[in-house]
C-alpha cells in the first residue's frame, strides 16, 4: 500500500503565536525526518527562521515565505512536488491547505495530500458538519447551533437556555470564544466572534465537567491506537491550553477510560483520518455521560505533549502513515524491537502547566477561560502527583518555588480567585489550604476534582509537619525523604524550616543539600521507555525522581559528557530561537565525539527529542537539579550560553559550587550582567553609554532627571503588575509611574537612564575566543530605539548604517570581548545618533537573533561558539556582511487578538510572541515578505492614519504621498488630517472615538471594516490621548484589521507595497540566495 | 499524616523491598507478577486468573478512584470480575489515601482489609518489574514484622479447582444456550454473552457438558498451569468430534489448543497488560488487547485441521487458533476486556453468529 512519492512539500506554521507555538517546529522536524528516511525530497515553506526545521540538512529546500495560498501555489508551480503535508504546521497550515483545496490548486497541480484527506479535515473543522458526522455513529456532541448573525445567536440561546458558550469556527486556540450568562454578554461576544469567522456557534454549557483528551492514530489499514489520554486539572470552561493537564488520566475508572477510548477510535475511523488526531471530551463528573467537544485532524499542541509524555513519536509515525505504511510495519523507536502498533504504558505521571506572561501587557484581563492566553508550557515528570506538580510549578519560572514556600499573593481575594480563575489560581488553592479551607470548600468554588485537591493538601500538610522543626538536622530522615518524594526542593525545605533572609538563602539551600546527601537521600534516574519496563530499552530519555531506589542507567563518569542547559518554558523574550541554539550546540558536541547531555523541560521543543542527544534529562533547570545531574555525570563541563537567560543566571551559582562551566568564565559573565560592574568597565574602556543611575529616593530621581533631562527610562527593581520598565517624558508621567512602582528604597532602588530619542539601534551578535572576536554579524532596527529589540524589525546586513558606524561598532565589540575575555557567544545592543555610539546592553550568551543572522549569513555562529567552548580549533569565517547580495529581515509577530483588552502598543518591554525572518533581493522585497508573513495584507483601498507626534507626522508624509499616488484613500484623525491638508495631501477626516456622535467616526469605520490598514502612532502617555489611541488600536485588533503603531515601520511597509506588487516577490528558496 | 506499619516484599532471589502496609496486615506468599495497565485495579484484583499471585502494578498511582459499588445485575456484580479478591497481595508505589469517584463505595485499602489481602506501597515498582523481566517471574512473599513465612509455588496446585464454581448456575434467559466452562472466568464474559441474547450456564471445570443441551461452548480464562486441567481437556476433545461452536479465552485458548494437539509452556514473565498488539494471521489487521497469562500455547504440534488465528506482534507468541472447517476458535487475549481495551469484543458477535449458523438461522 506504500505510496511512490519522490518530492513533497510541507507547510510550517509561521511565526510563534499564542495557540500555535514551538510544538509545530517539533512536529514538522519529525515529519521531515520521516520523509528523509524514505528518500523523499522535501520542500518546506515556513518563514519562521528561528526554528530547527528551517535549518540545513533537515529539509532539502526551504522557502522563508508566508504560508498563504498565493505563495504556496508559487512554490508548487516552481517545485512540482507530488505530495503535500498539511497536518504538521498547526491551524495555519491546515487553513492554508483547505483554501488550496477550495481554490482548486491541489487539483490543478495534481498534488496528493499525504495523510488525512482534505474532506476529513473539513468535516472536523466545520462544526455543523462535524456534529452531523458524529451523530451518524451515535456519538454525542454538545447541543450546538451554527449561526451567522447576532440575532440568530440570541434566538438559539433562548431556545437552549443560559449559560451558553459562543465559539468562532476556523480559529486558533478558541479565539473569540467565551461563556455568556445572559443575553447582554451574548450580544457582545457574538459580535466579536463574528469578526473572526463568518460562522459562530451557540452551544450548551458544560461548565464543571471533566475535560479529557485522547491522541488517536490510524493507518490506511484501518488499524487504530490511542497513544495517550490526558486529563485536565481544571474542569471544562478553561481552554485546554490554559489548563494544568496530567497524563495519563487520574480520576477515570477503567470503564470510563475505555469507553472514551473506544469512542475515539470509532470517531477516527468514521472521519477517515490517516495519521494522528486528537479527540477532546467533556465527561460528566457524576456519571459516564460525555460529549465530544472537538476533534483536531492534525498534529496539535496536545499531540506534541503526548509525544513527550509517552516517548511515542507521534509526528514521525503520522508522517510515515501518510506514506501508506501500516502501524505494525513500523518499529517502536524506543525498544527498536517491538512494533509501533501498541499503546504506551506509562509508569510515571506528567503534569503540563501553562506559562502566562500577562504582566507584560497593559490593560489585559488576567482571567483565564475558554480562549487561550498562555505563551508557553512546561512538562514535569514524577512518580507521584505531588512530585510532578511541584516540579512543574518551579519549571514555569514565574518566581515560584513549588506549591508552597512562596511569597504570599498580592491583591487577591482568595474566594474570587478560586471561582473566577486567573493565572494565579493554583497558588490561591495553596493559600486557601494553608489558611484552613477544606478540600470540599475549594472543590465547591473551583469544581476541580477532589482527587487533585486531596493530593495538593498532602503537600500543605507536609509543610505544617516540616515547620515543626527548626533545624535541618532535627528532621527525621523519613520526613525529609517524604518531602523530597512530594517534590519539595531544597529551597522549599530551607525556607519552611530555616526561613533565612534572602541573602542567606543560597547558603541555606546548599546546607539542606549537603545534609541530605550525607543522609543518602538522593534522587534516582528513571527512563521513559513506553512499556513501563516490560521490555528492555536502551533509551536515553530520562527524568529524576525520589520515588524509587534504583537508577535505570549507569554513568560512565569518564569526563566526556558535555551538559547543555536548555531554555525552559517559552515565554515572551525567550522561545524557539534558544531551542535552535541548544540543538545546534548539541549537534556540534555530537560531531566532536563528546557525549551530549541535554537538560530541558519544554515539551514544545526539538531539544527535548531523545534522538537529538546522547542523554536527555527531561527535568528542572534549577541549581539543585543541575547539581544532581552533574554529580552523576561528572561532566567535562556545562554550557550555559545557548539557552537564554535561565542557564545564564545559573552560571555563577554553578561555578561557586565547583561545576566546570565551558566558555566565558562565570566571573566575566557576572561583570557583564551586573550593571555597576559593566558600567565601570565601559568607563575604563572609554566606551560611551547612556547616563544612568541607581536611585533609592524620590529626591535623587528628580535630581538626576534635572541633570539628564526628559525623557528617561525608568526601571523599578521591585515590580508590581503593570509597572515594569517604562519611558517617561514629563513630570506628570513620572509621578504616575512612581505611584505604580510604589516603594522606592534602599532595598528596592529604581534605575533611571537617559533616553536618547530618534537614535538608531544596532545589534551585534558575535563569537569570541579567548577574548578575540572571530565572527560577528551586525544588524540594525527599522524602528528607532525605544522599541524592545525583541519587538523591533531587524535588518541584516544593515542597509542604512554608515560604514564608519559599522567599523566603530566592531571596534567596541572587540574591546569588550577582550576586556571580558569572552570565549563563546555574545550579543550587544548599541545606539547610534549623529556620530555617537553608546552601548546599552551586553549579554555573554547567544541572543534571540543568532539563528536569524546565522541563517542569513550562512555561517553557524553557534557551531563556532560551541567549538570554541569545547576548546577545538576554530577558523575565522572568510565571509563578511558586505559580501551579501541579499537582505534578511526579522519581523515580530504579535498575539494581541488573544489578549483581551491589552493595548497593542510597542514599548521598552517586549510584547511579541514570535518572529519570522525573510530573505529578499533587496530591502523592500524583504520588508514586504516579512510583513505578509506576520499576517499583514497589502491593503486594498482604505488606510486610516493617526500619526501622533509631529515627527511621526513628518515621517509619514512621504508615505502618504505615495499612497495617494497609488490611488489609496487616506482617512485621518483631526491633527493628522490638518497636517496632511497643509502639505497638500488629500485625506478624509474621521472623528476620534471619544466623539461618538460626530460622524464619520473612526470606530464606525473600523467596525464596519471599511478600513484595510490602521496606522496609529501613540503620541504620549497623557490620559485622553491614551484612551482615544487605545480604542482605535484595540478595535483594529478586535476587528481583525492590520495595525501598525510605529511610524518608521509604517513607512517601510507602505514604501514596500507601493514600490512593488506581491507578484514582484521572487520565489526563491534559501539556497538560491548566494 | 498517619503512620503506616512497615511491611516488606521478599523475592526468591533474595531481593528485599521495604514498604508500608495499606491493606490487611499479614504475611503472604505466592508468585510475583507485574501488570503494566494504568487503570482497572478493581477488575484485576477480582480476576480469578490472579489466584495465588502477588500482583505488582507498574503504574505508580493507585487507589485514585476507590472501589466501585457492589450493585448486582443478572445475579452478578456490575463492577467486579468475581465475588472476591483473588490476588494474594498487591504491590504499588504511591497509594491514594483519599479517593474520588461518583461510583466509589470505599477506599482500596479498606477493601483489601475486608478481604484480608495485604497491600504494600512505597515500593520502587519499576526496579522490581525490571528484576522480574530480567530474571523471570519468581516466587515472593510479603512479610510483616514478626510473621516469617515460607515461599509458596501456586503453580504446583490445581488453582482452577480452587476458583471454579462448585455447581451449575444459569444466567439470563436468551435465545442461544451457552455452556460456560468455569476454569476461573471473569464475570465480564457472562456480561458480554448476556448482551447477545443468550442464556449462560456456568458449569464446574471438571463437569462433562457433552451430554447437556446447548448451542455453543465458551471456555473461560483461569489461573495456573493449563496441564493441571486434563479433565477439562478431555471434555473439550470429546466436543471437538461434534460441530457445536466453541470459543475459548486465555486459559480456554490453551485448553482448546492442547485438545487440538498443541502443547503449552511457561513464559519468562508472562503478558499482563492493556497494550499488547496482536495481528490477525495472514492480514494487516491489528488489535490492541488486554492480556493476563503466564503460560502460552505452542502451535507447532497442532493438528492439520487447525491454524493460528492471532499472533502477538511484540514477541510472536500465539494469540489464538481456529479450526479450518469447524466453528472452533479461541484467543489468548481477553476480548471481554474489563479491564482494558474493548477492540475485540466483536469476537462475541462472531461467536453468536457461528451459533446462529450452526443452528441454521439466517
Amino acid at each position: 500500500m506504500k505510496k511512490h512519492i519522490k518530492k513533497a512539500v510541507i507547510l510550517g506554521s509561521g511565526a510563534l503565536k499564542i495557540g500555535e507555538a514551538g510544538e509545530f517546529d517539533y512536529s514538522g522536524s519529525q515529519a521531515l525526518k520521516a520523509l528523509k528516511e524514505e528518500g523523499i525530497e522535501t520542500v518546506l515553506i515556513n518563514p519562521n527562521i528561528a526554528t530547527v526545521q528551517t535549518s540545513e540538512k533537515i529539509a532539502d529546500k526551504i522557502y522563508f515565505l508566508p504560508v498563504t495560498p498565493y505563495f504556496v501555489e508559487q512554490v508548487i508551480k516552481k517545485e512540482k512536488p507530488e505530495g503535500i503535508l498539511l497536518a504538521f504546521g498547526g491551524q495555519t497550515a491546515l487553513n492554508c491547505g483547505i483554501q488550496l483545496f477550495e481554490q482548486g490548486i491541489l487539483k490543478k497541480y495534481n498534488l496528493e495530500v499525504l495523510g488525512t484527506p482534505i474532506q476529513a479535515i473539513i468535516d472536523t473543522e466545520d462544526r455543523e458538519i462535524f456534529a452531523g458526522k458524529l451523530a451518524e455513529i451515535n456519538v454525542k456532541t454538545p447541543k450546538s447551533v451554527a449561526v451567522t448573525s447576532v440575532q440568530d445567536a440570541v434566538k438559539a440561546a433562548d431556545k437552549m437556555g443560559y449559560p451558553i458558550i459562543i465559539r468562532a469556527a476556523y480559529t486558533l486556540g478558541g479565539m473569540g470564544s467565551g461563556f455568556c450568562a445572559n443575553e447582554e454578554e451574548l450580544i457582545k461576544r457574538a459580535d466579536n466572534a463574528l469578526s473572526y469567522s463568518k460562522q459562530i456557534l451557540v452551544e450548551e454549557s458544560l461548565k464543571g465537567w471533566k475535560e479529557v483528551e485522547y491522541e488517536v492514530v490510524r493507518d490506511s489499514y484501518n488499524n487504530c491506537i490511542t497513544v495517550c489520554n490526558m486529563e485536565n486539572f481544571d474542569p471544562l470552561g478553561i481552554h485546554t491550553g490554559e489548563s494544568i493537564v496530567v497524563a495519563p488520566s487520574q480520576t477515570l475508572s477503567n470503564s470510563e477510560y475505555h469507553k472514551l477510548r473506544e469512542l475515539a477510535i470509532k470517531i477516527i475511523r468514521h472521519i477517515g483520518v490517516v495519521g494522528e488526531c486528537n479527540v477532546q471530551y467533556a465527561l460528566d463528573p457524576y456519571s459516564e455521560d460525555y460529549r465530544v467537544i472537538e476533534v483536531n485532524a492534525r498534529l496539535s499542541r496536545s499531540s506534541a505533549l503526548a509525544s513527550k509524555a509517552t516517548g511515542y513519536p507521534l509526528a514521525f509515525v503520522a508522517a510515515k502513515l501518510g506514506l501508506g505504511y501500516g502501524l505494525f510495519e513500523l518499529k517502536n523507536s524506543i525498544t527498536k524491537t517491538t512494533p509501533a502498533f501498541f499503546e504506551p504504558a506509562l509508569d510515571y505521571i506528567v503534569c503540563k502547566i501553562p506559562r502566562w506572561d500577562l504582566n507584560k501587557f497593559t490593560g489585559v484581563s488576567k482571567q483565564i477561560g475558554s480562549s487561550m492566553k498562555s505563551v508557553g508550557e512546561i512538562m514535569a515528570i514524577g512518580r507521584t502527583f505531588e512530585e510532578s506538580i511541584q516540579k512543574g510549578l518551579r519549571m514555569v519560572g514565574q518566581g515560584m518555588h513549588g506549591f508552597v514556600a512562596n511569597h504570599p499573593l498580592k491583591d487577591i481575594v482568595l474566594e474570587t480567585e478560586l471561582a473566577e480563575p486567573t493565572d494565579q489560581r493554583i497558588f490561591a488553592i495553596s493559600e486557601s489550604l494553608q489558611n484552613g479551607s477544606t478540600v470540599e470548600e475549594i472543590h465547591d468554588l473551583t469544581k476541580i476534582d477532589k482527587w487533585f485537591l486531596d493530593k495538593l493538601k498532602n503537600i500543605t500538610d507536609l509543610k505544617n509537619e516540616l515547620s515543626k522543626y527548626d533545624s535541618i538536622e532535627s528532621i527525621p530522615d523519613e520526613t525529609l525523604l517524604k518531602a523530597k518524594q512530594m517534590g519539595y526542593s531544597d529551597f522549599q525545605i530551607a525556607r519552611v524550616v530555616l526561613n533565612p533572609d534572602d541573602d542567606k538563602m543560597e547558603e541555606s539551600l546548599l546546607k539542606v543539600r549537603e545534609y541530605r546527601k550525607k543522609r543518602n537521600i538522593l534522587p534516582v534516574v528513571k527512563q521513559i521507555d513506553t512499556m513501563a519496563g516490560e521490555f528492555p530499552a536502551q533509551i536515553n530519555y530520562l527524568y529524576l525522581t525520589y520515588n524509587g531506589e534504583y537508577h535505570d542507567v549507569e554513568f560512565e563518569k569518564d569526563g566526556r559528557s558535555v551538559v547543555v542547559l536548555g531554555s525552559g518554558a517559552y515565554r515572551i523574550g525567550s522561545s524557539v530561537e534558544f531551542d535552535w541554539c541548544s540543538v545546534n550546540a548539541i549537534d556540534t558536541i555530537n560531531k566532536q565525539k563528546y557525549r551530549s547531555v541535554m537538560i530541558n523541560y519544554n515539551p514544545e521543543t526539538v531539544s527535548t527529542d531523545y534522538d537529538v542527544c546522547d542523554r536527555l534529562f527531561f527535568d528542572e533547570l534549577t541549581l539543585e537539579r543541575v547539581l544532581d545531574i552533574t554529580d552523576l555525570e561528572s561532566p567535562r563541563g556545562v554550557i550555559v550560553s545557548v539557552g537564554g537567560q535561565i542557564p545564564n543566571n545559573l552560571a555563577m551559582r554553578l561555578h561557586k559550587t565547583n561545576v566546570p562551566i565551558l566558555g566565558t568564565s562565570p566571573e566575566d559573565i557576572d561583570r557583564a550582567e551586573n550593571r555597576q560592574k559593566f558600567s565601570s568597565l565601559l568607563d575604563d574602556l572609554k566606551i560611551d553609554q547612556p547616563r544612568w543611575n541607581e536611585l533609592t529616593s524620590i529626591e535623587d530621581i528628580y535630581a538626576f532627571i534635572r541633570e539628564v533631562g526628559y525623557p528617561v527610562l525608568v526601571r523599578p527593581s521591585y515590580v508590581l503588575s503593570g509597572a515594569a520598565m517604562n519611558v517617561v517624558s514629563n513630570e506628570e508621567e513620572l509621578e504616575h509611574f512612581l505611584e505604580l512602582a510604589a516603594n522606592v528604597s534602599k532595598q528596592h532602588p529604581v534605575v533611571v537612564s537617559e533616553f536618547i530619542e530618534q537614535a538608531k539601534e544596532i545589534e551585534i551578535d558575535a563569537v569570541a575566543k579567548n577574548g578575540e572576536m572571530i565572527a560577528y554579524a551586525i544588524s540594525e532596527h527599522i524602528e528607532f530605539a525605544g522599541v524592545h529589540s525583541g519587538d523591533a524589525t531587524i535588518v541584516f546586513p544593515p542597509q542604512k548604517l554608515y560604514i564608519e558606524t559599522i567599523r566603530r561598532v566592531k571596534r567596541i565589540a572587540r574591546q569588550i570581548a577582550a576586556a571580558l575575555n569572552i570565549s563563546g557567544p555574545f550579543n550587544m545592543q548599541l545606539l547610534a545618533k549623529d556620530n555617537d555610539i553608546k552601548v546599552i546592553e551586553c549579554n555573554l550568551r547567544a541572543s534571540r537573533s543568532f539563528p536569524f543572522v546565522s541563517k542569513v549569513l550562512k555561517i553557524n555562529l553557534i557551531d563556532i561558539a560551541t567549538r570554541v567552548m569545547l576548546g577545538m580549533p576554530v577558523e575565522r569565517p572568510a565571509k563578511s556582511i558586505f559580501e551579501l547580495d541579499y537582505v534578511g529581515i526579522k519581523a515580530p509577530q504579535f498575539s494581541f487578538a488573544r489578549l483581551l483588552n491589552a493595548d497593542p502598543v510597542l514599548g521598552v518591554d517586549m510584547a511579541s510572541t514570535g518572529e519570522v525572518g525573510c530573505i529578499g533581493d533587496n530591502y523592500y522585497d524583504a520588508v514586504l515578505q516579512s510583513m505578509l508573513a506576520v499576517g499583514y495584507n497589502i491593503p486594498k483601498k482604505n488606510i486610516l492614519i493617526s500619526s501622533g507626534p509631529l515627527r511621526s507626522k513628518v515621517e509619514m508624509l512621504q508615505s502618504a504621498k505615495m499612497l495617494v499616488e497609488k490611488g489609496y484613500n487616506i482617512f485621518a484623525t483631526a491633527g493628522t488630517h490638518k497636517f496632511f491638508k497643509e502639505n497638500g495631501i488629500k485625506s478624509t477626516m474621521l472623528h476620534w472615538p471619544d466623539e461618538p456622535d460626530m460622524k464619520p467616526n473612526t470606530l464606525d469605520y473600523i467596525r464596519e471594516k471599511k478600513i484595510d490598514l490602521v496606522v496609529n502612532i501613540p503620541k504620549n502617555l497623557s490620559k485622553g490621548e491614551l484612551r482615544n489611541g487605545y480604542r482605535i488600536r484595540r478595535n483594529a485588533v478586535d476587528f481583525n484589521i492590520p495595525l501598525i503603531t510605529n511610524a518608521r515601520l509604517a513607512s517601510a511597509f507602505i514604501y514596500a507595497f507601493c514600490k512593488m506588487d506581491i507578484s514582484d516577490i521572487p520565489i526563491k528558496s534559501w539556497n538560491e540566495y548566494r | 499524616m498517619p503512620d503506616f506499619k512497615p511491611i516488606k516484599l521478599v523475592l526468591e532471589d533474595g531481593t528485599v523491598f521495604k514498604g508500608k502496609s495499606f491493606g490487611y496486615h499479614k504475611s503472604v506468599a505466592g508468585e510475583v507478577v507485574f501488570n503494566t495497565a494504568m487503570t482497572g485495579y478493581p477488575e484485576s484484583l477480582t480476576d480469578p486468573s490472579y489466584e495465588g499471585q502477588i500482583l505488582v502494578s507498574t503504574y505508580p498511582l493507585v487507589g485514585n478512584y476507590g472501589v466501585p459499588k457492589d450493585d448486582k445485575e443478572n445475579g452478578i456484580p456490575k463492577f467486579y470480575e468475581s465475588d472476591s479478591i483473588h490476588v494474594s497481595g498487591f504491590v504499588i508505589s504511591d497509594y491514594s489515601f483519599d479517593y474520588s469517584h461518583w461510583n466509589a463505595r470505599g477506599s482500596l485499602g479498606d477493601w483489601l482489609k475486608q478481604n484480608e489481602v495485604p497491600g504494600i506501597f512505597g515500593i520502587d515498582t519499576r526496579a522490581l518489574t525490571k528484576i522480574l523481566r530480567e530474571k523471570g517471574t519468581m516466587l515472593g512473599k510479603i512479610e510483616v514484622d514478626g510473621e516469617e513465612i515460607d515461599f509458596y509455588d501456586p503453580n504446583k496446585e490445581n488453582l482452577v479447582s480452587r476458583v471454579s464454581t462448585r455447581e451449575k448456575v444459569t444466567y439470563g434467559n436468551g435465545k442461544h444456550k451457552i455452556v460456560l466452562v468455569d476454569t476461573g472466568g471473569k464475570y465480564n464474559i457472562i456480561r458480554c454473552l448476556l448482551k447477545r441474547d443468550t442464556t449462560v450456564t456456568l458449569v464446574p471445570w471438571d463437569y462433562d457438558f457433552n451430554n447437556d443441551q446447548f448451542d455453543g461452548i465458551m471456555l473461560a480464562n483461569g489461573p495456573g498451569d493449563p496441564q493441571m486441567c486434563d479433565v477439562t481437556i478431555n471434555h473439550i476433545s470429546k466436543a471437538l468430534n461434534d460441530s457445536k461452536p466453541i470459543f475459548g479465552i486465555c486459559l480456554g485458548n490453551q485448553l482448546l489448543g492442547t485438545a487440538a494437539g498443541g502443547s503449552t509452556h511457561k513464559l519468562k514473565y508472562g503478558h499482563r497488560a492493556h497494550n499488547h498488539p496482536v495481528i490477525k494471521a495472514g492480514t494487516g489487521t491489528c488489535y490492541i488487547t488486554s492480556q493476563n497469562h503466564g503460560y502460552v500455547l505452542d502451535t507447532d504440534t497442532l493438528g492439520d485441521e487447525w491454524e493460528p488465528l492471532f499472533v502477538n506482534i511484540n514477541d510472536n507468541t500465539n494469540e489464538g487458533i481456529r479450526h479450518k472447517s469447524k466453528p472452533f476458535f479461541s484467543t489468548q487475549f481477553h476480548p471481554e476486556a474489563s479491564s482494558g481495551p474493548t477492540d475485540t469484543e466483536f469476537l462475541f458477535d462472531d461467536f453468536v453468529d457461528l451459533i446462529k449458523k450452526s443452528k441454521g438461522e439466517k
